[in-house]
């Protein structure tokens, strides 16, 4: 629950509540993919963190 | 008595500093102590040896601060995701499971992790700074000045990734920011990548290949690739680059522009192509620079500049801003990537957050970067003994005249004194030493000692009363982030068949009275050595001058190709017995291979992954 209310204060602050369903729709995909794999390893690319 | 713990890392190069009422008194990465390079792990060793070395437990430590924001970052990657749908799927899949597993909720990471080493941690003592911040932070507040431009330029923090500061006193504000995907970091990656070279660690050997070549592409560069204006600002033309949406850092269309495909460093050879490459990157680069440091030297008429960032790691680069002139002085954070994110996040929160002023200090706050672990010759005596080591115990006199005799004869020397370094850099106290006037020098530390490409160049540290002397250069360059030439005086001419020699075929022709540490280009990355922050060093150089004539010596990091540098005594008795090092100094205690039990000897060729 406070993660969920940190995202609200964060989207306040930004003025960014357009990315609240964007954040839902992708959450819902990414949990999808997070689901269907096991392990989090990606190749090292500056741009993914 | 206010002690802040600083925390970076956990994308890579994880670290830890702490500082007590302002002053950095300790600081390590955590690479040194799990031997892993990079490592981006929690950095738990790193943590614990910063407390340990102030006498003191987290619950003593006022506040824990970490150096960026995860979710601006996030907010960055969903905003990148939905300007390029759907051509990111393949990215986003690798990237999702990372942040909805653990990068979103770091708060709460932290906290369970912090829990280990105090369990009544809280989450109230918990600060974040922007990634930015935190690098300015670390850039300005150690600096010598009260007033300086700050300029921080890296791959890319949260959005940001080239920011333009002023601080004065204990103020430290950002005015200007260019952001991703905009970045002179990324685009130094991306011809990394593109000349077969790691991303994150290569960017040193595009810099150290540039001096072969020839910059017959830069203006290739700046038409298709990047956009720059008068004061520096820039724009990537995306069409050429993949880091966005898809998984490498170019595409197709940038190897058309150049008309050969990325180089694979498994099957592909370095070749005069490349090293073009490599040259018309780094005048890109260093053109960019000096647009942005002359345009801000001209707007804010403030004499001091300070940088942090990977890019402030370019140290060719950071030559040509010293010389130009626009600023008077130069002070560049020695651990400038993100493990000097530590520091700075906890300097941010001293000044910014908690609002105290600058200290007072003649010379910057970084003790000469001797931030790490040191060790007592009881200590290393005990270390070298449960490992079978055969060494002799001598006084310091002894120890100095030496180790400086063995540098003389033409023996590659490790040389482990006092505090480790912190960033990148050895400085001597984690040092491989040689002979600078030995014409074979950089081939055998290459290719016996330290087991890399055979093209890098070594660095000298020179006694600082003497740096004018040798080098065209009459400045403090402490942390060795400064590129300079050899002395016109100290120059060898060059024949006209030298003269018509190319690429590595160049090394192998001495150029100077120094010529293990003159690059190709007469250039050398200097280290001026200070009796005041490394005495040791100082006395050690000094009699190697009284030896030879010479107060130069060849430094460098004490590890081999891949390896984090040294940090315990039995680090270094390994890498000494896996390499072709001659001798060891090890505070008073000196070690020669030849005494040394055969069957202690380690295959160190393939013990680490290349970098």
């Amino acid at each position: 629950m406070s993660f969920l209310g940190e995202l609200w204060s964060f989207l306040r602050v930004r003025k960014k509540f357009w990315l609240a369903p964007v954040f839902l729709i992708l959450v819902i995909f990414g949990g999808l993919i997070v689901l269907s794999q096991g392990s989090a390893i990606a190749p090292f690319l500056y741009p993914l963190f | 008595m206010t002690y802040i713990l600083g925390i970076s890392g956990l994308y890579h190069d994880s670290a830890a500093a702490l500082i007590h009422d302002g002053d950095v008194m300790a600081a390590a990465q955590e690479e040194r102590f799990t031997r892993q390079k990079h490592d981006a792990r929690f950095p738990e060793h790193a943590i614990r040896y910063v407390l340990d070395e102030a006498g003191i437990s987290l619950s003593d430590v006022d506040h824990v601060a970490f150096y960026d924001k995860p979710f601006l970052k996030f907010e960055r990657l969903l905003e990148t995701y939905v300007a390029t749908a759907p051509r990111g799927f393949a990215s986003f899949r690798v990237a999702m499971p990372i942040w909805l597993k653990e990068k979103l909720f770091l708060r709460r990471f932290l906290v369970k992790e912090l829990q280990k080493l105090w369990p009544k941690f809280d989450m109230s003592r918990l600060l974040f700074s922007e990634h930015h911040i935190s690098h300015a932070a670390s850039a300005y507040y150690p600096s010598p000045f009260d007033e300086a431009v700050v300029l921080t330029i890296d791959g890319v923090g949260e959005w940001a990734t080239t920011t333009l500061g002023i601080g004065r006193g204990s103020d430290l504000e950002i005015l200007k920011e260019i952001h991703f995907p905009h970045s002179l970091g990324l685009l130094y990656s991306a011809f990394t990548h593109y000349t077969g070279f790691k991303v994150n660690s290569g960017e040193y050997k595009v810099m150290g290949l540039a001096p072969y070549g020839v910059p017959k592409y830069k203006d290739l560069i700046l038409e298709k690739l990047v956009d720059v204006k008068e004061d520096g600002s820039f724009k990537l033309d995306q069409r050429y680059f993949n880091y966005t949406a898809g998984l490498t850092m170019t595409n197709n269309a940038f190897s058309k522009v150049f008309g050969e495909r990325h180089r694979k460093p498994e099957s592909d050879q370095l070749t005069q192509f490349h090293m073009d490459i490599a040259a018309s990157i780094q005048a890109v680069t260093e053109e960019i620079v000096l647009r942005m440091t002359r345009a801000a030297a001209a707007e804010y008429g403030i004499e001091n500049l300070c940088m942090a960032g990977g890019v402030a790691l370019n140290c060719v680069a950071n030559g040509k801003i010293l010389r130009d002139g626009a600023f008077k002085q130069l002070w560049v954070q020695p651990a400038a990537g993100d493990a000097g994110g530590a520091i700075g996040t906890a300097l941010a929160a001293w000044h910014q957050e908690l609002g105290n002023p600058s200290l007072s200090h003649d010379g910057d706050q970084m003790k000469g970067a001797y931030l790490g672990p040191s060790y007592d010759t009881d200590q290393i005596c005990a270390e070298l003994d449960k490992l079978g080591a055969v060494y002799t115990t001598m006084t310091e006199d002894q120890m100095i005249a030496e180790t400086a005799a063995a540098i003389a004869n033409g023996k590659a020397v490790g040389w482990f004194q006092g505090r480790m370094e912190f960033g990148p850099r050895a400085l001597g106290g984690r040092s491989i030493l040689g002979d600078p006037r030995s014409p074979e020098m950089q081939k055998t530390l290459n290719l016996k000692v330290k087991y890399r490409e055979s093209f890098r160049p070594f660095a000298p540290s020179v006694l600082r009363e003497d740096v004018a002397d040798w080098f065209q250069l009459d400045d403090d360059s402490p942390y060795m982030l400064i590129v300079a030439d050899v002395a016109e005086a100290r120059k060898k001419p060059m024949s006209a068949e030298d003269e018509a020699l190319f690429g590595i075929d160049k090394l192998n022709v001495p150029r100077s009275e120094i010529p293990a540490v003159t690059h190709v280009d007469y250039s050398a990355r200097i280290q001026t050595v200070h009796a005041d922050t490394n005495p040791l060093y100082h006395r050690l150089i000094t009699q190697f001058k009284r030896m030879t004539g010479c107060p130069v010596v060849v430094n460098t990091s004490f590890n081999v190709r891949g390896e984090p540098i040294v940090c315990t005594p039995e680090d270094a008795f390994r890498c000494f017995m896996g390499t072709e090092m001659d001798v060891l100094s090890i505070g008073n205690v000196i070690l020669r291979k030849p005494d040394q039990d055969p069957a202690l000897k380690e295959d160190y060729t393939s013990k680490y992954e290349l970098d």
